[in-house]
Order: structure tokens, then C-alpha cells, then sequence
């Protein structure tokens, strides 16, 4: 029997060929001819100020965590629902426990503050 | 030609897998393509219809050679770095963004068990849950390395709604495995085969799950009006405003891709995939392409029909209604299916 990701794993590498020979040929087609002008960022005309490797919101790490955080127990979330019927009432109640412990977090994070952009 | 036939009964059953599978990916691979060229056209062309213009009408018989007229003129358009840009990471973003593209499409299935799917792994859903977050890091190098403020904030802007919006995708998708009883993405469509047709599809016994997906899917791939990341009113052209030539187009292309994929895999999921949506008819892959067709048009439709959020409000929309509306959701199909309400049975 194949393993089911050596599929994959050729779709994979269908794409990536596909990505690497198509950039190569549009390099070999397309010299650059570069001018100080044409290389310049682009900054809608005016000569560029600064660089863009400045330091960006907090929010943003905020989002991160929060997500980081959700999305493990999105994860955790999958596994009880495939044997949910097995598990019966008591599946059902540990998943309420479950979720009210996450959803305490949440409200938190959401009174707090961090979830206002 | 009887020499190829023997020569292939002689191989042996996992040589001749392979071989099965290197050409499944070859036809696939190439219909995505025609795809991509053609939903560029389409779009243009419905969009167009949609603002009373005519759109692309001059390259061929209805304008439908209008995608090879511009694959050819930006291959051999010129290749500009920016100064300043990190190179590798400038170049690579496209690639990446392309092979993340193409991954997640592996696991629809768009016929029955066997030849209509590339790969039918028995974690489908988690495989998807976790290919789907790759997309993401092709943006935020593309932003980064071209050293310019506005691909710098579409990159990060569009990392923090790919992160918010693909919590609410995941969630909407646990009431699913709840009824299914599965991981594998076929036999969530098969759980939606009954004698009621389409209205057993989970588009009808998940509602609030479905429609939670549409929105956080089209949110997933940067459609309007979620389009924040590439905002032109704003941002230029956000992530890829420094891009030009073949990777501009790889990028697109990789858009594109993405948005195909959410309509095949929001079709297994939730339009009952090539199940018929009558009890007579028979099953076949042929719906599958019919409810795909309609959830792509959907989304050229949304295009063409809603403005663009502001960003605070996307923000809040994910976090304070997507998800919570999502989690209530998994608890009253949980209650559901505990107490054993019809439909929630199986």
C-alpha cells in the first residue's frame, strides 16, 4: 500500500517546480536593467524616508497570543468531537468545563481590553 | 502499445500507485491552472458586467484569451528588487505562497471513493485545519523584505486577520466532525447522504456553522470586503505593492488557488460535495462542479456588490462575533446530538 502523503507530497513538489521554473524563466526573459529611480521603494513619488524595519503596534503581538492560545484549544476541541458519542453525558459536561475555562480567559482578554483595536 | 500494458502488469501494486497518483496530480495540478487563467477572466469580465462595462473583450472571441495575453506579457516584463529588499526572502515569498496554495486542495474530494481525490488521508480535516495557516507566512515575507512601509502594514495586517478569522474557520468546522463521526473529508460527505436530498447537507443541519465559514473563509483569502491586506485606497497595493513581472503573477496566482480551495473544501463540507441534492438523481461528480461553480460566483458576486471594512471593525467582527458565535455553536450541537434530536442523530 502507498502512504497516503507520498500523493502529497508529489503535489507538493508539482507546485514548487512549477514556482522555481516559471521565476526562472521569467528572470531569464525579463533582464533587469536597474536605474537608481526604478529601484527606489516606492513611496507614491516622493524619495523614501527612513526604512519600513521600524517598530510596528503591540496589538498585533497581542492578536498573536491570543490566537496562539485559541487555536491549541481549537485544537484540543477536535479529538473530543470525533469520539463525542462514545464519551456521552460525561464527554458533554467535561467539554462544558472546558470551554467555561476558555471562555473565562476570553472575557478576560475582552474586558481588558485587548481584543479593541 | 500492448508492450506498455505489460510492462505495467508487471510493475508492482505500489509502483503502480505511484504511477496512479504522479498522474491524478499531473491532471489536477493542470486543471487548477485553467482554472486560475480562467477565474482571472471570469472575474474581470463578471465584475465588469456587474459596474455596466464590458471588461476584457478584445483578446479572442469573448475576450477569453485575454489570461495567456498576460501570462505572456509578464513573463517577459522586467524583474525589479527594490534597494534595501532582503533578496532571498523577496524572491522565495511567491514560491511559498504558491506551493501552500496548491497543498490544501490535495484532500477534496470530488467524486466518490478512489480515483476522484489525490489523497484521502484519515486526518483530512486536521490536515486542511493545518495547511490552511501556511498561506500566511508567504504574506508576511512578502511585506517584510521589499523594505516599504505599505507591503510592511498589509503584511501585518493581513498576518492578524489570517490568524483571527482562521479561528473561527477551525471552530465552525468541530460540529462537523461532531455529526460525521471522522477526520477523513469523505466520510463527512457521505454523512450528509439521506433521504431528503440537500436539505440533509450541513448547510442546512449546521446553519450558523456554514455561514460562520463562508465569511471567515472569504476573511481566509483576502477577498473584498475583507481585501484589508492589498486596501489600494490605502496601502497602495499592500504585500506585493514591490512586486512585478512572474512573481507579481505567482502571488496571484496563489490567491487565486486559495480562494478555489475554499470553495472546493466549503463544498465537501458544507454543499454535501457530489452528493445530488435530490433523492432521485444519482450522485456524481458532476455536482461537484455545479455547487463549486456557484460558491466561486458567490464570491465574485460579494466582490462586486460590498465595500470594504474598515479595519478596527474587521478586527472586532472576527473576535467578538465569529468566534463566540462559533463556540456557542459546537455547544448546542453538542447538546444536540446528547439528547438525541433527529437529524443530530446519525
Amino acid at each position: 500500500m502507498l502512504p497516503p502523503y507520498v500523493p502529497i507530497l508529489i503535489l507538493g513538489g508539482a507546485a514548487l517546480s512549477f514556482a522555481l521554473i516559471t521565476l526562472l524563466a521569467s528572470s531569464l526573459l525579463g533582464k533587469p536593467r536597474p536605474t537608481p529611480a526604478k529601484s527606489a521603494i516606492y513611496e507614491c513619488g516622493v524619495p523614501a524616508v527612513g526604512t519600513a524595519r521600524e517598530r510596528f503596534p503591540i496589538k498585533f503581538y497581542l492578536v498573536c497570543m491570543i490566537f496562539i492560545l485559541l487555536d491549541v484549544d481549537a485544537a484540543f476541541l477536535y479529538p473530543w468531537a470525533l469520539i463525542f458519542r462514545e464519551l456521552g453525558m460525561f464527554g458533554f459536561i467535561e467539554m462544558l468545563v472546558f470551554v467555561g475555562l476558555l471562555g473565562g480567559g476570553f472575557v478576560y482578554a475582552w474586558k481588558t481590553g485587548a481584543l479593541d483595536w | 502499445m500492448s508492450g506498455l500494458s505489460d510492462h505495467w502488469a508487471g510493475l508492482s501494486p505500489v509502483a503502480q500507485q505511484f504511477w496512479i497518483a504522479v498522474l491524478k496530480v499531473a491532471v489536477i495540478f493542470n486543471v487548477l491552472l485553467g482554472l486560475f487563467s480562467f477565474m482571472t477572466y471570469a472575474e474581470r469580465r463578471l465584475l465588469a458586467f456587474m459596474q455596466f462595462r464590458l471588461g476584457p473583450n478584445r483578446t479572442g472571441p469573448f475576450g477569453v484569451l485575454q489570461p495567456i495575453a498576460d501570462g505572456i506579457k509578464l513573463f517577459f516584463k522586467e524583474e525589479v528588487i527594490p534597494e534595501g529588499a532582503n533578496r532571498w526572502v523577496f524572491v522565495a515569498a511567491p514560491a511559498v505562497a504558491v506551493v501552500a496554495a496548491f497543498l490544501s486542495i490535495a484532500v477534496v474530494p470530488y467524486g466518490g471513493p478512489g480515483l476522484f481525490q489525490i489523497a484521502d488521508l484519515e486526518v483530512g480535516i486536521l490536515y486542511l485545519f493545518a495547511i490552511s495557516s501556511l498561506g500566511v507566512y508567504a504574506i508576511v515575507m512578502a511585506g517584510w523584505a521589499a523594505n516599504n512601509k505599505f507591503t510592511m502594514l498589509g503584511g501585518l495586517r493581513s498576518a492578524a486577520q489570517m490568524f483571527s478569522y482562521e479561528l473561527a474557520l477551525g471552530l465552525s468546522w468541530v460540529g462537523l466532525i461532531m455529526l460525521a463521526g471522522s477526520f477523513r473529508i469523505q466520510d463527512i460527505v457521505t454523512a450528509q447522504k439521506g433521504g431528503l436530498g440537500l436539505l440533509n447537507w450541513f448547510c442546512v443541519v449546521q446553519f450558523p456553522a456554514f455561514i460562520v465559514y463562508l465569511i471567515a473563509a472569504t476573511a481566509e483569502v483576502n477577498r473584498t470586503p475583507f481585501d484589508l491586506p492589498e486596501a489600494e485606497t490605502e496601502l497602495v497595493a499592500g504585500f506585493h505593492t514591490e512586486y512585478s513581472s512572474m512573481r507579481f503573477a505567482l502571488l496571484q496566482m496563489a490567491e487565486y488557488v486559495n480562494m478555489i480551495t475554499v470553495a472546493a473544501v466549503g463544498t465537501s463540507l458544507f454543499l454535501g460535495g457530489w452528493l445530488s441534492p435530490l433523492p432521485l438523481l444519482p450522485d456524481s461528480p458532476l455536482w461537484f462542479f455545479v455547487k463549486f461553480g456557484l460558491l466561486l460566483f458567490f464570491f465574485i458576486w460579494l466582490r462586486g456588490t460590498l465595500p470594504r471594512f474598515r479595519y478596527d471593525q474587521l478586527m472586532h467582527f472576527g473576535w467578538k462575533v465569529l468566534v463566540p458565535v462559533a463556540t456557542l455553536w459546537i455547544l448546542v450541537t453538542a447538546g444536540l446530538v446528547t439528547a438525541g434530536v433527529p437529524g443530530f442523530r446519525r
